[in-house]
């Protein structure tokens, strides 16, 4: 590559943004590991412990992780559920938008329902689905809708019950980010060849087949890109927890992000805390190489 | 093989054709159903917040918002009471003047180190994009107790306590906002300088390569040719940058520990704890917050969608 002129006036153009990066992000991740490896109560790390932590974390924290009990518990559990759930929930509803939506005239508008949650706030979603979800039938529409059709049931307390909180979080995070599947998907449809899908319905493929055999597996790589994003946001999921639960009931609705921002800062736990963030970043290493070698193999082509 | 309109069909397709029509009518009317029923499902939980918020307190009780959509009574002293009784006035102001800041700051070094990955020369220049495209997904929870130790105390981060002027003051950037602007511009900058070096790059090297053999320097060049052209990438990054900000939780929370400094969103958050059932407040409140950022899609969504879909794996 020969772009530009080699020289010190490169230096002038970084040299504030690298310092902010360092200062910011570069610097504290080695401190944090460095912390992880400490006990002692606030801000202070007063003991070395080495591993003990994690052991701890695997091994002794029920919050974290339960394997001694069937189901299995904790927030690494919790955040397997997020995974799952939250991944495929997005991604099937955004593309089921995108494709319905292409063959309709309101297209704009349901679009721009489905992306609204994007733009507001966790914080304001968090009390917007508080209400949603609230076990008395004149405030909670869920409820509302359950009792009206169903006038034996008892209104559910669906973030006070350790069975279906998770669930329901689950639920407020596939309405915010559906919207981004669905504005991804509904690109990567539209610059699809359109004569394939036509030759299809020529030669008698019904929608179903067309969408099966020929859509799906020619929007792989879209979708695989989008799922990458959810799994992301799955893993590092805590705003919503924090406001809307506080990580209850009975600590059921924890997660990974959560349980760090929880012992750092409720429980003065620095060390024990930092240990967690260590695990996040243990787990976003893959997806991080992954896109390392997206991005080289972009500019491969470049 | 292929049957254009104009061919007269076999006769056996005759007795098929009605039938697959009406099917086809059905799948349209499915698709309708599936879309609106969505829609329908996207729009009831904020909407019943927003209809929430409009309602006197002792409505809001007594019976569910949608009962007022056929007996209207609706008012605007929640959002008075929110705006003064609770300071959400002076949490709007903050959330101004915590977000101003950390969006010009990160764009503005970000197009400055993005002009420099696309079109200078210097050692290490694709290992450090590498890093910094490793950066854009790092969980923020990383950092958050080494920079609030920095913050806590500067001069003793950085080891700077022999100086003997620094020693003797106090110097503490948590609760400050020239701290969390720092922090934003810090958090953001990754992104920033990803999305603008994709798109640098992406301009023709002529311009470039002219404006240099007829003896630019690099900043002419950045400032009077780099820029310009770039309006709509520059529009995109600051427009997600003011939301990431504006919309931002827990950096306020744990690094502007200051009760007078509060943006809207830990106000929203405060008032959940102190106030667990006070809907009429905590609606009036989540709609203020969101305002701005409703205001800004509506005004500008084709910047916007495109700013969000390309940073939504950020921090």
């Amino acid at each position: 590559m020969s772009r530009g002129e080699r020289g010190w006036g490169a230096w002038v153009f970084l040299l504030p943004a690298l310092l902010l990066v360092s200062l910011f992000l570069v610097l504290p991740i080695f401190q944090t590991i460095w912390l992880s490896l400490h006990g002692g109560t606030g801000f202070t790390p007063t003991q070395f412990l080495g591993l003990q932590n994690y052991v701890q974390l695997f091994t002794r924290d029920s919050y974290f992780l339960n394997l001694d009990e069937w189901p299995p518990s904790g927030a690494m559990i919790n955040n397997v559920l997020w995974l799952l759930l939250f991944t495929s929930g997005t991604v099937s509803l955004g593309l089921l938008i995108a494709v319905l939506a292409d063959r309709v005239r309101y297209e704009p508008l349901i679009k721009a329902v489905i992306f609204v949650p994007m733009v507001i706030s966790a914080t304001a979603t968090s009390v917007i689905f508080r209400f949603v979800y609230s076990p008395d039938p004149t405030i909670g529409v869920v409820n509302a809708v359950l009792t009206a059709i169903l006038p034996d049931l008892e209104p559910v307390a669906w973030l006070g019950r350790t069975s279906l909180v998770n669930i329901a979080l689950i639920g407020a995070g596939i309405w915010i980010w559906t919207g981004l599947a669905m504005t991804v998907l509904s690109a990567a449809y539209k610059s699809l060849d359109r004569e394939v899908l036509e030759a299809a319905a020529v030669d008698g493929a019904s929608a179903w087949q067309t969408f099966w055999r020929i859509t799906l597996p020619m929007m792989i790589l879209p979708i695989g890109v989008v799922a990458v994003t959810m799994v992301i946001n799955a893993l590092k999921m805590l705003d919503l927890v924090l406001v809307m639960t506080q990580g209850g009931p009975r600590n059921a609705s924890r997660t990974i992000a959560f349980t760090m921002f929880w012992e750092v800062f409720n429980n003065s736990r620095a060390g024990y805390g930092s240990a967690v963030a260590v695990i996040l970043l243990i787990l976003v290493a893959p997806i991080i190489l992954f896109q390392i070698r997206r991005f080289r193999s972009e500019e491969a082509l470049r | 093989m292929s049957i254009s309109g104009a061919h007269p069909r076999p006769p056996l397709q005759d007795s098929a054709r009605p039938s697959a029509r009406v099917l086809r009518l059905l799948g349209r009317v499915a698709i309708h159903i599936a879309l609106v029923g969505l829609g329908i499902t996207w729009l009831i939980p904020s909407l019943g917040l927003f209809i929430t918020s409009w309602r006197p307190p002792a409505d809001i009780a007594a019976s569910g918002w949608w009962t007022s959509l056929f007996r209207p009574a609706y008012t605007i002293g929640n959002y008075l009471q929110v705006l003064t009784a609770q300071g959400f006035g002076r949490s709007f102001v903050n959330s101004l003047l915590i977000t101003v800041p950390s969006t010009v700051l990160p764009v503005m070094l970000g197009a400055l180190a993005g002009y420099a990955f696309a079109w200078l020369r210097f050692r290490g220049r694709d290992t450090l994009f590498l890093i910094v495209i490793a950066l854009l997904i790092i969980p923020l929870e990383a950092t958050w107790v080494p920079v609030l130790r920095m913050f806590n105390d500067p001069v003793g981060y950085f080891k700077l306590d022999w100086v003997p002027f620094l020693s003797d003051i106090d110097v503490r950037l948590t609760g400050s906002f020239l701290g969390i602007w720092l922090a934003h511009t810090g958090y953001g900058l990754p992104f920033a300088i990803y999305l603008l070096r994709n798109f640098f790059i992406s301009l023709p090297r002529e311009l470039f390569e002219s404006a240099r053999i007829d003896g630019a320097s690099n900043f002419a060049i950045f400032a009077r040719i780099a820029l310009p052209l770039s309006v709509p990438a520059l529009a995109s990054l600051t427009i997600f940058q003011f939301m990431w900000v504006w919309n931002d939780l827990m950096n306020a929370l744990i690094l502007l520990q200051d009760v007078t400094k509060r943006p809207l969103t830990v106000s929203i958050q405060a008032l959940i704890g102190s106030y667990g059932a006070e809907w009429h407040l905590l609606a009036a409140g989540a709609f203020i917050t969101m305002s701005v950022p409703l205001l800004v899609f509506f005004a500008l969504q084709r910047y916007f969608v495109r700013g969000i879909t390309a940073g939504a794996i950020k921090g």
